[in-house]
């Protein structure tokens, strides 16, 4: 796309997507060090996650009064509009992934001293591989501008859900042999939880990049058993 | 290129022979028992067939989708039909065909010298005051071409009205601005006239600001004002169609908001046309728009669609501020 008239202008929206990028790269890093901090019981890389935390809600703030004033200065349309309105959903959606693995830190120092039944983490592991995949590829697509590869993001989050509910059920058998078990297993419930929102969140960016690179927004409603997994989940039940 | 920019040079001479032909013409008619705008027939349904362009490659709204489409498209007040138009042997205008839909606004966007001003001209035939100048192709107002032989023009300037970039009241009253049309068309007692004028001025959302002062010049009035006051003029005869050629370029904000508001109400009962180069104006204004490039329309859509997420790049870059 040729650039415009007004340098200034491309400048503003250039420093918006370094500022998506940047959140985008301490969102994965929060992610992944929460589930290496949980599944290690690693105390001190579940305070580093937290502590990352902050630099997300600063950089969304930014992002935010940036796009205010380019809307205010620029009067943006069309592809600028939509790259503007992109910048504000997306850098909502990253900060919440940076609460979501911040909470899932916090709840691996409550329960680190205490792992009851470590198999119960695998599941877990799953879903996390699952979700920091889906939001790498979602960055990925932002940043290429690639509504093919936001549209398998956006097809795949499915299957994260299929396994949401398979650690459900791994994690109810183990509060019921064991109530012992219970407080340990809740914490994971959450931290699952967690993770399948941070699912969600990739998927609410796929169709803020599919909206910006096309200006057509999907439809409501988000494919569901459409998947290989998820039928099987299906089949299952 | 350099064709269309010469071509805009002489546009631009020609804007003040415009500016008064109007009046000269219809004063030239007047014993000739002019044709009142009432005499039409009255309820005739606009039978064009749907917007089709003979070009492949220009985008012509469908009823669609979206939420930024309506389901079903308004009926056709005019249509423009594979329209050309030459200022001696230079091309303007190229295969153009688009519709303006009754009870809505279309702007005409696009960089100067597109054709946009050209277009808006041939509606009423102001072209018809210039020798060498001519256009080929169908302009169907409710489905009878305009530009054949038989079309009475000063009737037409009468259904298709028409008010210019800078405001250009009459040298006399605030009155008899608008009472001066009235009576070229039709035989009205004092009385009766006196209403008119309060209604175009009311409608023209003037009336408040010179109903003390109807005898002053109106040319003793704002830009705005006077702006206001020429839309008044116009709507006063009771147009059909009126094509509004950068209205607001001359004015302030606030009388550019006034006149924003004024073009809401009026396309209750009127169809608008407007050319502006003001990329914002046309999006908050207008219901369909245009996009324009070296004569030849190159997207209509609705406006909603066009300034989200236009079709052609060429559209994209010029509404966006890029080089093309």
């Amino acid at each position: 796309m040729p650039d415009h008239i007004v340098k200034a202008y491309d400048q503003e929206l250039e420093t918006l997507g370094q500022k998506i990028a940047e959140m985008g790269g301490i969102a994965e890093k929060m992610l992944s060090d929460a589930m290496d901090a949980l599944a290690d019981s690693d105390v001190k890389l579940a305070q580093a996650t937290i502590n990352s935390d902050p630099r997300l809600d600063v950089l969304q703030r930014e992002i935010e009064e940036r796009a205010i004033m380019a809307i205010a200065r620029r009067q943006p349309l069309a592809v600028d509009l939509r790259e503007i309105i992109a910048t504000i959903r997306i850098s909502n959606d990253l900060e919440r992934v940076g609460d979501l693995a911040k909470n899932i830190a916090k709840r691996t120092i409550k329960i680190a001293a205490d792992i009851r039944i470590p198999r119960a983490i695998i599941g877990l592991r799953t879903m996390h591989d699952s979700a920091a995949m889906l939001l790498k590829d979602v960055l990925d697509a932002y940043s290429q501008r690639d509504a093919e590869r936001a549209h398998g993001v956006w097809i795949y989050d499915a299957d994260l859900d299929a396994l949401e509910d398979s650690v459900f059920r791994d994690l109810l058998t183990f509060m019921m042999e064991d109530p012992r078990n219970i407080t340990f297993c809740a914490h994971l419930l959450f931290c699952s939880k967690n993770i399948e929102r941070i699912g969600d969140h990739a998927t609410n960016i796929a169709e803020t990049v599919i909206y910006l690179v096309t200006g057509e927004i999907p439809p409501i409603d988000r494919p569901k058993g459409q998947t290989l997994l998820s039928d099987a989940t299906a089949t299952a039940e | 290129m350099t064709e269309v920019q010469a071509m805009t040079q002489d546009q631009k001479n020609q804007e003040a022979i415009e500016m008064i032909a109007p009046v000269i013409l219809t004063a030239n008619d007047q014993e000739a028992d002019a044709p009142r705008p009432d005499d039409r027939v009255e309820g005739e349904p606009a039978t064009a067939p749907a917007a089709t362009s003979p070009r492949p490659d220009v985008v012509v709204a469908t009823p669609a989708k979206t939420a930024l489409r309506p389901a079903a498209l308004p009926p056709e007040k005019v249509s423009v039909r594979n329209l050309d138009f030459y200022y001696g042997e230079s091309r303007a205008l190229k295969g153009v065909s688009l519709p303006l839909y009754a009870n809505k606004v279309t702007s005409f966007i696009g960089p100067s010298g597109c054709g946009k001003s050209t277009l808006l001209r041939v509606l009423n035939r102001m072209y018809d005051l210039y020798p060498k100048q001519r256009a080929e192709g169908e302009i169907l107002l409710d489905g009878k071409n305009i530009l054949s032989a038989d079309q009475d023009v000063n009737l037409l300037r009468a259904r298709v009205g028409m008010v210019f970039q800078k405001p250009t009241p009459f040298p006399m009253s605030i009155y008899d601005n608008i009472a001066f049309g009235i009576r070229l068309y039709e035989k009205v007692n004092r009385a009766d006239l006196d209403e008119r004028v309060e209604t175009a001025l009311k409608s023209a959302a003037l009336w408040g600001e010179v109903k003390d002062k109807l005898k002053a010049s109106g040319l003793s009035l704002s830009g705005g004002q006077q702006q206001r006051l020429c839309i008044a003029r116009t709507v006063a005869i009771h147009p059909e169609v009126i094509l509004l050629d950068e209205p607001c370029s001359a004015l302030d904000p606030i009388s550019t908001a006034k006149i924003e508001e004024l073009i809401d109400e009026l396309k209750e009962k009127y169809t608008i046309a407007i050319v502006t180069h003001n990329m914002q104006q046309a999006a908050r204004v207008s219901d369909y728009t245009a996009f324009m490039y070296l004569g030849e329309l190159l997207e209509f859509d609705t406006t909603a669609q066009m300034f989200t997420s236009p079709k052609q790049k060429q559209t994209q870059n010029y509404i966006t501020g890029r080089f093309g």
